[in-house]
Parts: C-alpha cells; sequence; structure tokens
C-alpha cells in the first residue's frame, strides 16, 4: 500500500506532546505511527522524544508507548515482541524511536544483538545529530564541524558514524535511510518495514531547530536539503544489496545548506572544504558498491 | 481520533496516584498554546487542498477534513512549517495579541 497526505489515517497518535516548535524528530514519530496504526507497541528510550511525549498526567502517546531505559531499547523491543507472542497476540507491531545518542553509542549492542536473533521489530533511529535533551552534547552521528556543548571552539572533529552500513553490515532483512524532509518516501519504507519479517531499521534525519541553531519553520527545507546536497543519501538495504532512493539533486547546494546553520557558524572555509570531501568520499564508495547505474550523482 | 483534553485528575492523597508506573494513553490536560508568538491562517479562498501542511506539522494540528484544513489552536505551536509548505500561498502567520 501506497501512502500520501491524502490516503494517511487521519488519526493522531502523537499528540499534545512538549516538544519545541518545529521538531523533526517528532514529526518523525508522528508519521510513523500513522502508517503503523494503532496496533503498535512503541518503545523510546530517554532522550527527547520520551521527555517530551510522558509528562505525568500529559501522556501524548494514544497507542501502547513505554520508556526504556537510554541503553536498552532494542531489548525492550526483543522483550515485548516475545511476550505478545507468548500470549498469542498477532496482529501487533514493535516500533522504536531512539535518538543518534541512543542508537549509534549506547545503544548500540542491544540493536545488534536483536539483529543477531532476528527479533521482528522495528527499530526506527530519529537522528538529529547530537544528545539533544541533556543540551546538545556530540554523539558519534554529530558530523564533522558541528559546535555542540562537548565540542564548543573548533566543532567536532570526527565524521559522522555510518551507522546504516554498520546495521547492513549485520546481515539485516531490511534496513533504510530516509528524511523528515521526503515524507511520501518516509512513509512507504516504514511500511515496507511492517511488511518485512525479521529486523527492521530505518535511520531518519530529523533536524533539531534548536540544537542546529535554525528557526523553527526551517526543519523541512534543513532535511530535504541534506538530501538534496548529497550529505544524506536515500537508500535502502534488502537481500543483501544495497540502492539508492533518490539521487542527489545539486552538490553546489552544500555551502548554502551549511552556512545557515548556527551550529556551523564558526566553521572556516577549510572545515567547509573537508565536509565537502568526507561527502564526495563516501558518494565514491557508494558508486562503487550500491547499485547505481544510470545518471550517477545527480538526478 | 486523536488525544483529547481532558480534566486533569484530582490527587487529595497519595493513595489516590496509580499504582506502579502505567496510566491512561492520550491523556492531555494542558494545552500548547501559550507557546505561540504567531498563528497560521488559512485563506480557504487560495486553497487547493494539497494537504502537504498537514502532512508535515510535527504537531499534528493542521486537521484535514476533505480536501480543506483546519487547525487545533489549544496545540498548535505557531513553528510555520504549514506556511513554508504551502505553494498556494494560503497560509500566511499572524502576530498573536496578548
Ligand atoms: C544511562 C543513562 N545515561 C545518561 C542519561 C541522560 N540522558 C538522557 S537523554 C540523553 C540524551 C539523548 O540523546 P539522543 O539519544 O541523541 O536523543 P535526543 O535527546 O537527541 O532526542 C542523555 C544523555 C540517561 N537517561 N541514562
Ligand atoms: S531539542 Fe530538538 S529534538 Fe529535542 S524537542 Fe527540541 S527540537 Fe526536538
Ligand atoms: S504553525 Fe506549526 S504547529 Fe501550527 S499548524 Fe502550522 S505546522 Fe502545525
Ligand atoms: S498547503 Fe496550502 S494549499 Fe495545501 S492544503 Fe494546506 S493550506 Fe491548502
Ligand atoms: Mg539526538
Amino acid at each position: 500500500m501506497s501512502f500520501s497526505a491524502s490516503s494517511l489515517s487521519e488519526d493522531e497518535f502523537f499528540y499534545g506532546h512538549k516538544a519545541c516548535a518545529g521538531c523533526g524528530g517528532s514529526l518523525a514519530v508522528r508519521i510513523a505511527l500513522k502508517v503503523l496504526g494503532e496496533k503498535t507497541v512503541a518503545v523510546l528510550p530517554a532522550g527527547c522524544m520520551s521527555a517530551v511525549g510522558f509528562n505525568f498526567p500529559q501522556l501524548c502517546f494514544a497507542n501502547n508507548a513505554i520508556i526504556s531505559t537510554f541503553a536498552g531499547t532494542a531489548s525492550m523491543m526483543t522483550g515485548i515482541e516475545a511476550g505478545l507472542r507468548a500470549r498469542g497476540i498477532a496482529d501487533y507491531k514493535v516500533v522504536g524511536f531512539a535518538g543518534d545518542g541512543g542508537t549509534a553509542d549506547i545503544g548500540i549492542q542491544a540493536l545488534s544483538g536483536a539483529i543477531d536473533r532476528g527479533d521482528d521489530i522495528i527499530y526506527i533511529c530519529y537522528d538529529n545529530e547530537a544528545y539533544m535533551n541533556t543540551g546538545t552534547q556530540k554523539s558519534s552521528l554529530t558530523p564533522f564541524g558541528a559546535r555542540t556543548t562537548t565540542t564548543p571552539v573548533k566543532g567536532n572533529r570526527r565524521d559522522k558514524k555510518d551507522m546504516f552500513e554498520i546495521v547492513a553490515a549485520h546481515g539485516i532483512p531490511y534496513a533504510a535511510t530516509a528524511s523528515v524532509g521526503y515524507l511520501n518516501d518516509y512513509m512507504r519504507k516504514v511500511a515496507k518495514a511492517a511488511e518485512v519479517k525479521g529486523t527492521k531499521y530505518i535511520h531518519v534525519i530529523a533536524p533539531c531547530p534548536t540544537g542546529w541553531g535554525a528557526g523553527s519553520d526551517e526543519t523541512i527545507e534543513l532535511a530535504k536539503e541534506a538530501v538534496d546536497c548529497g550529505l544524506w543519501p536515500l537508500a535502502e538495504y534488502e537481500n543483501g544489496e544495497f540502492s539508492l532512493s533518490m539521487r542527489m539533486k545539486d552538490p553546489s547546494l552544500l555551502d548554502s545548506h551549511i552556512r545557515r546553520q548556527g551550529r556551523f557558524k564558526h566553521l572556516t572555509s577549510e572545515g567547509l572544504e573537508h565536509i565537502r570531501e568526507l561527502r564526495d568520499r563516501r558518494w565514491d564508495r557508494i558508486d562503487k558498491k550500491w547499485n547505481v547505474d544510470q545518471g550517477r550523482r545527480t538526478r | 481520533m486523536r488525544p483529547r483534553l481532558v480534566e486533569p485528575p484530582r490527587f487529595a492523597s497519595p493513595d489516590d496516584y496509580p499504582e506502579g508506573t502505567s496510566f491512561e494513553a492520550g491523556h492531555l490536560v494542558t494545552v500548547n498554546s501559550g507557546w505561540r508568538r504567531v498563528r497560521p491562517k488559512i485563506d480557504g479562498g487560495k486553497c487547493t487542498g494539497c494537504l502537504q501542511c498537514y502532512l508535515y506539522c510535527p504537531d499534528g494540528t493542521m486537521i484535514k477534513s476533505g480536501k480543506s484544513v483546519t487547525v487545533d489552536y489549544d496545540f498548535c505551536k505557531g513553528c510555520g512549517i504549514c506556511a513554508r509548505m504551502c505553494r498556494a500561498g494560503a497560509i500566511s502567520m499572524a502576530e498573536e495579541r496578548a
């Protein structure tokens, strides 16, 4: 089934939450739950989405939802899926919404274990590229050059970890990257993940106006541009093969995309050049390894 | 279906608090309208019913009914994403009056 704005369910399962205005992570959670529907148990570790969704007595999930330990998103999902199975409840899905810190740093071991066991769960990493809920500390998914409170002078010196390829290297049945700037693509991937048996992983880039230093109305443009300028390739991994969902639109968008964000304000022209090099090297690898037949980088 | 605003529970004594850590889903006791400095206003005459504002609203407060949209001003935060998404120029952001 394909999803669009008109076919999407009118039900709202993540509502009245206390996320900052224009929060990309909350959009990723909202849309995934609309695709998956009411018969979904959501697991959220410590992080912005649990902090803004569960403030007793203000409880913003309309489906069953639970907070896990920071490191234990995937293990709690494993337990819930096993519990549902043990009780003979076959028509429920288990979805997790964990941040970049919760996924690529502290939760990577639990996630790796769940993939190894082949547990039937949908793990969604909403990536705002830092530990936002505790005030913007660097994670291993913070991009090169971004200023955080733990990389305060020159900004982050490390490249962003390639979580998508790390997950794919497990031989997972289905993995995808997505962006809140391209919701039709994201909805299709969430719906596909719901159909595949075994462990599914979706990594969705979700700008944070507060931590990125952008206006609350810029979230969607930033998420689109990250894809369009080649910093965040949209792709899928299935049956052992990578495939690109969308081609890079305009590599020259990179400069203005970086320069409009407060977290890159201090960046020198050498810094910007380094970001360009990292991007180009990544695309050289993509061109070699993935199914990118025609047109290479531009669509 | 969407979570609705309810009367906040009154806990007269500690015995009234829920036991354990689970509680009703979709239980809203406070609105978010106070966060707003600007509010989206829809010009129905210009609206083409494309629903992009509804799709991209992080708060789900752009409510679709058929091919038109209305705003839930109790929970809209005034982020302005809907106005940016509207290619028809049917949404303007107007100052909130104190
Ligand atoms: C074991 C443990 N360590 C630290 C924390 C504090 N903590 C809560 S949320 C958070 C940041 C989460 O970052 P991320 O996973 O990227 O999600 P985001 O807040 O950015 O949405 C931290 C460090 C915790 N709750 N538990
Ligand atoms: S800090 Fe960022 S990720 Fe967290 S609620 Fe605010 S906008 Fe969303
Ligand atoms: S201003 Fe923001 S919160 Fe309000 S309806 Fe528009 S997109 Fe939704
Ligand atoms: S984006 Fe504009 S034209 Fe489209 S439904 Fe919303 S108000 Fe109407
Ligand atoms: Mg984060």
